[in-house]
């Protein structure tokens, strides 16, 4: 496992084991080596933590998020620190296993005692560590985009809401350039996210004006293989034309599914479908062929032309160079450009705040904006997600992404939808105690009632 | 307005022809004005489109130091309208910090870049993009773009494009206000049966108001429906057939391990799943090394599979297996053991997601009637599993190594009396069911995923079938998979619902159960004679 600094708790342990065995020559290595982490201490780093899969299912795409993190982190050393002191990451892999995301949270916190962890990717390892984040006050940085319906004090949500993501999507297929869809078929993987993003899709597409006997939803279980029947009603849903899919299928599933698509001659353009869950990452090794054209919804893609990204993209090369990183692995996507600004806003909100105590940054977090690689982003003055812009993407023979649509302006986070839980927010600020229903024209703090 | 600029879009169009990039300087100080004013910004899009093309796409269009208009090209570099690259005073290329604003796409406007770039593509050389946008404008239903429809029809060579560009034009004239034009596109749609007008021409029969025109409407509608009830049904049946040779190739490895031999290899999946990967390693090497012959390497990854996963059912038979024949308990724990071991090591060598690219004669499929399409690959997979079928059944009743084979599995003491080397012939038998599995992992990545726990989706179906079947009767395990295969297809229809695929799997397991409640050894039960033969 590389270390971004060259320095970190393990040296010294393994300095004081070779010692006693090792050459001169190790030992003279090693001593320079001793030299610096001297340097490194006298400045007192702050620690920060590094909670990713580098092993198991997850991963193929959890592993990129820990090389911009500590690309982040690297930047902020080369530009002087946060408040005059190096940040030192500790980079722990709780190994896809959701147990050990928990056990490997309360090391960070506990032993480390590090300033803010920047992890977690799927739904459950996020609920597994919640707890831990609470008990002991720490400070979670979660970039991915998930389900919503949850509000935590302890944790800053950087990736995008069921409505930064999902409901533009159906936007832009109801819009005349999006092709005036007026049916659509919600197929997803039979889990949570999928669930919880239909049931507000479902009602959005009535809001919308979307007749109940248009809208056809199905779920498959997980690693699901077959889908020629599926295929075979889509198809014949798709028909007219006027037809859309939106897909939540998760992971490797995915696979059989497009390929079945566009074997039985389901095209984008008889049939497009959008897809929240796989990003340039994942399509670098998937076969992209049968996906092109299809579409996504992100707020951020590789191929957007700005200045700064191509800037951002550019630096990232770099270090995927230094680092061994092949080039065909070394894209950028929208999880990892979440991760790469929740760094570069911890720090901003440590400066502001000028302590790295967990309650003051949270309070110097709370309407801080910040630039991103595609514009600026704004965290939320009360329920700790960030607004942010939405685009739709056409998925491209070589894995990237042809930007088609995108919302004029940001989109707010809403945490709790306003379709399945009318009336309820969330507000951290101020003497804010989270989650809240309006009852009465008053608020009734969820917390109140447990 | 909108229609306004999708008449001033056509005209430029068809211009579109005549390059006007000599004067691109001369109007660039004008377009930098019109952009920058919203109601503007449209024209100035589409006076664009004939200067530089790729500056349509979103965020790619930039204003230096507020006069100067300026692309940023695919290759990262800022250009002027002519192509040339933006220099500093010592001839490099520039990238300004300051003064550079991105020049904001109305998100109104983007249909015009949309439509724009997909008329450049419907004139293009590519035979399938153009086959793609003729489609897409079917379903999009502007209007605007009848003419430039018209002119693409005159154009066209290609007959397949040319069929398509005609469906297009006749469903955009259902909605033409001429009723005779009209009632032509609804008697077209009732001529050809063409399912994509079928949504229309319900909607149609709702607005329409002439009660002559309506009947024709109902009339076209009805012998759609028709159409497609029968075109279901063989969609259904084929659907059936593919399950089933899906489930035949799986499980004829393990009618012969589990059959014959009577061993329980829980590594059964897991041999299908080397198979997979055999594929896919042999893709990147190729991919690699022989970039040319990307699309031939799958006819070498079949044997290739065979051999490997053979080998490595050589290997497992002599250094594990063989010390447990007789004592099903253990072999299944060590078996269950082996392909644990086997799926972590593919996670930790392959990582989690790798998919097999199929060779492009094996992609899209054979259009056996408008609108049903057997895809190659799952023809390809039945034809496969035929072939399969055959050799297996030519080697075990129509050669003497089968005579051999048979004859230990009957009696082995006998058989080793007669010279038979019973050692040997277990070796074989085994590697020749692992190698199957290998054979069968290799065609199935032309379908589904690669992935380490690919075995697991498998090895439950083939059990499934093969106990079903009747433990060592290979016609039984054939009857089975084909009886499973046929009834899952069916059922899934029948039942519907949001979750049609796991309910047609638990119907199908709730009859076998029952089926087996009644005969517990299987369609084809072995004699008992034979039976008490194969006891070592």
């Amino acid at each position: 496992m590389r270390n971004a600094g060259g320095v970190s708790g393990t040296w010294k342990r393994r300095r004081v084991g070779r010692l006693a065995v090792l050459s001169a020559v190790l030992l003279a290595g090693l001593l320079s080596l001793g030299v610096q982490s001297v340097q490194a201490q006298t400045a007192d780093p702050i620690k920060v933590g590094i909670l990713h899969s580098l092993s198991g299912t997850m991963a193929i795409s959890e592993a990129p998020i820990k090389e911009v993190v500590l690309m982040a982190i690297n930047e902020i050393n080369a530009a002087g620190g946060v408040l005059g002191r190096k940040v030192e990451p500790v980079v722990e892999d709780p190994a896809s296993n959701w147990d050990l995301f928990a056990e490997k949270a309360k090391k960070l916190l506990q032993e480390d005692k590090v300033a803010t962890v920047f992890g977690c990717w799927t739904s459950v390892s996020r609920k597994s560590v919640l707890p831990v984040f609470e008990r002991y006050n720490g400070l979670l940085f979660y970039p991915v985009q998930y389900e919503g319906e949850e509000c935590s004090k302890n944790v800053i949500y950087t990736g995008a809401t069921i409505n930064q993501q999902a409901s533009p999507a159906v936007d832009y297929l109801m819009s005349a350039d999006g092709g005036n869809k007026k049916r659509f078929y919600l197929i997803g993987t039979d889990y949570v996210y999928p669930r919880t993003t239909n049931k507000i899709l479902r009602l959005y597409l009535k809001k919308m004006g979307v007749k109940e006997s248009d809208i056809q939803e199905e779920y498959t279980p997980f690693h699901h293989q077959d889908y020629q029947t599926i295929v075979g009603k889509i198809k014949s849903f798709c028909a007219g034309g006027d037809a859309a899919v939106i897909n939540t299928i998760n992971g490797d599933s995915n696979v059989p599914f497009f390929k079945e698509l566009a074997n039985q001659g389901v095209t984008a353009d008889r049939c497009p479908s959008i897809s929240f869950s796989f990003a340039e990452v994942e399509l670098q090794t998937l076969d992209v062929k049968p996906l092109a054209g299809h579409l996504a919804s992100w707020n951020y893609y590789m191929s957007l032309k700005t200045p700064e990204n191509l800037r951002w993209i550019k630096a990232y090369k770099e270090w995927c160079a230094k680092h061994n990183i092949p080039d065909k692995q070394c894209v950028t996507d929208d999880p990892m450009m979440h991760a790469y600004l929740h760094v570069k806003l911890w720090a901003k909100a440590v400066t502001k705040a000028g302590s790295t105590e967990v309650d003051k940054v949270l309070k110097a977090l709370e309407g801080l904006e910040l630039d991103s690689p595609v514009g600026k982003y704004k965290v939320d003055t009360q329920n700790h997600h960030t607004w942010k812009p939405v685009y739709i993407g056409k998925i491209k023979a070589d894995g990237q992404f042809d930007v088609v649509w995108k919302t004029k302006e940001w989109v707010r986070p809403e945490p709790w939808s306003e379709l399945t839980y009318p009336g309820r927010a969330c507000d951290w600020s101020g003497d804010g105690k989270g989650s809240y229903d309006m009852v009465g024209g008053k608020r009734a703090w969820l917390s109140d009632k447990k | 307005m909108r229609t306004f600029s999708l008449v001033l879009l056509c005209s430029c169009l068809a211009l579109g022809a005549l390059s006007v990039r000599q004067t691109a300087a001369a109007v660039s100080q004008a377009l930098v004005l019109e952009l920058t004013v919203p109601d503007r910004q449209r024209e100035a899009l589409v006076r664009i489109r004939d200067l530089a093309d790729p500056a349509l796409k979103d965020s790619a269009l930039y204003l230096w130091q507020d006069k100067t208009l300026l692309i940023l090209n695919d290759a990262g570099t800022l250009v002027d309208l002519e192509g040339k690259p933006l220099l500093d005073s010592a001839g490099q290329a520039l990238m300004p910090t300051e003064g550079l604003v991105v020049v904001d796409l109305e998100t109104a406007n983007m249909s015009v870049v949309q439509r724009a770039l997909e008329a450049i593509e419907l004139f293009g050389p590519e035979l399938a993009q153009r086959k793609a946008i003729a489609l897409r404008w079917g379903n999009v239903q502007d209007f605007a773009v009848m003419p430039l429809l018209e002119r693409a029809q005159t154009q066209e060579a290609d007959p397949g494009v040319k069929a398509v560009l005609l469906e297009t034009t006749y469903k955009l004239r259902l909605a033409n206000p001429d009723l005779q034009i009209r009632q032509q596109a609804i008697a077209y749609f009732g001529a050809t049966r063409a399912e994509s007008a079928l949504s229309r021409l319900r909607d149609l029969r709702r607005q329409e108001q002439d009660p002559q025109v309506q009947a024709a409407i109902t009339d076209a509608v009805q012998r759609i429906e028709a159409y497609l009830q029968m075109r279901n049904a063989v969609g259904y049946l084929f659907n059936g057939m593919s399950l089933a040779s899906i489930l035949l190739i799986m499980s004829l490895g393990l009618a012969i391990t589990f059959g014959l031999m009577g061993i329980i290899n829980m590594a059964h999946g897991e041999m299908l799943m080397l198979g997979s990967y055999t594929a896919y390693v042999l893709q990147e090497f190729v991919a690699l090394r022989f970039p040319a012959h990307q699309d031939t390497y799958f006819l070498v990854a079949l044997p290739l599979s065979v051999l490997v996963v053979g080998a490595v059912g050589v290997l497992l038979e002599r250094s594990i297996l063989r010390f447990l024949y007789g004592r099903p308990l253990e072999s299944l724990l060590v078996t269950w053991g082996i392909g644990l071991v086997l799926q972590q090591g593919a996670r930790l060598y392959f990582g989690d997601q790798t998919s097999v690219n199929s060779p492009t004669w094996l992609r899209g499929g054979w259009e056996i009637m408008p609108g049903l399409i057997f895809p190659y690959s799952r023809l390809f997979i039945i034809a496969l599993s035929l072939v399969c079928l055959a050799v297996v059944y030519w080697l075990l009743y129509r050669s003497e190594t089968g005579l051999k084979l048979r004859a230990v599995m009957q009696n082995r003491d006998m058989a080793a009396c007669m010279g038979i080397s019973a050692r040997k012939v277990d070796t074989l038998t085994f590697a020749l069911g692992t190698a199957l599995a290998g054979v069968a992992g290799c065609a199935l990545s032309l379908i589904g995923t690669v992935d380490p726990e690919v075995g697991k989706t498998y090895i439950v179906d083939s059990f499934m079938v093969v106990v079903l079947g009747g433990v060592g009767k290979l016609l039984g395990t054939v009857l089975a998979s084909f009886g499973v295969g046929m009834s899952n297809k069916l059922l899934e229809p029948a039942i519907g619902g949001t979750a049609a695929a796991v309910y047609a799997k638990v119907g199908i397991l709730v009859l076998v159960i029952l089926f087996l409640q009644l005969k517990p050894t299987g369609l084809f039960p072995a004699q008992e004679r034979l039976a008490a033969g194969t006891v070592r």
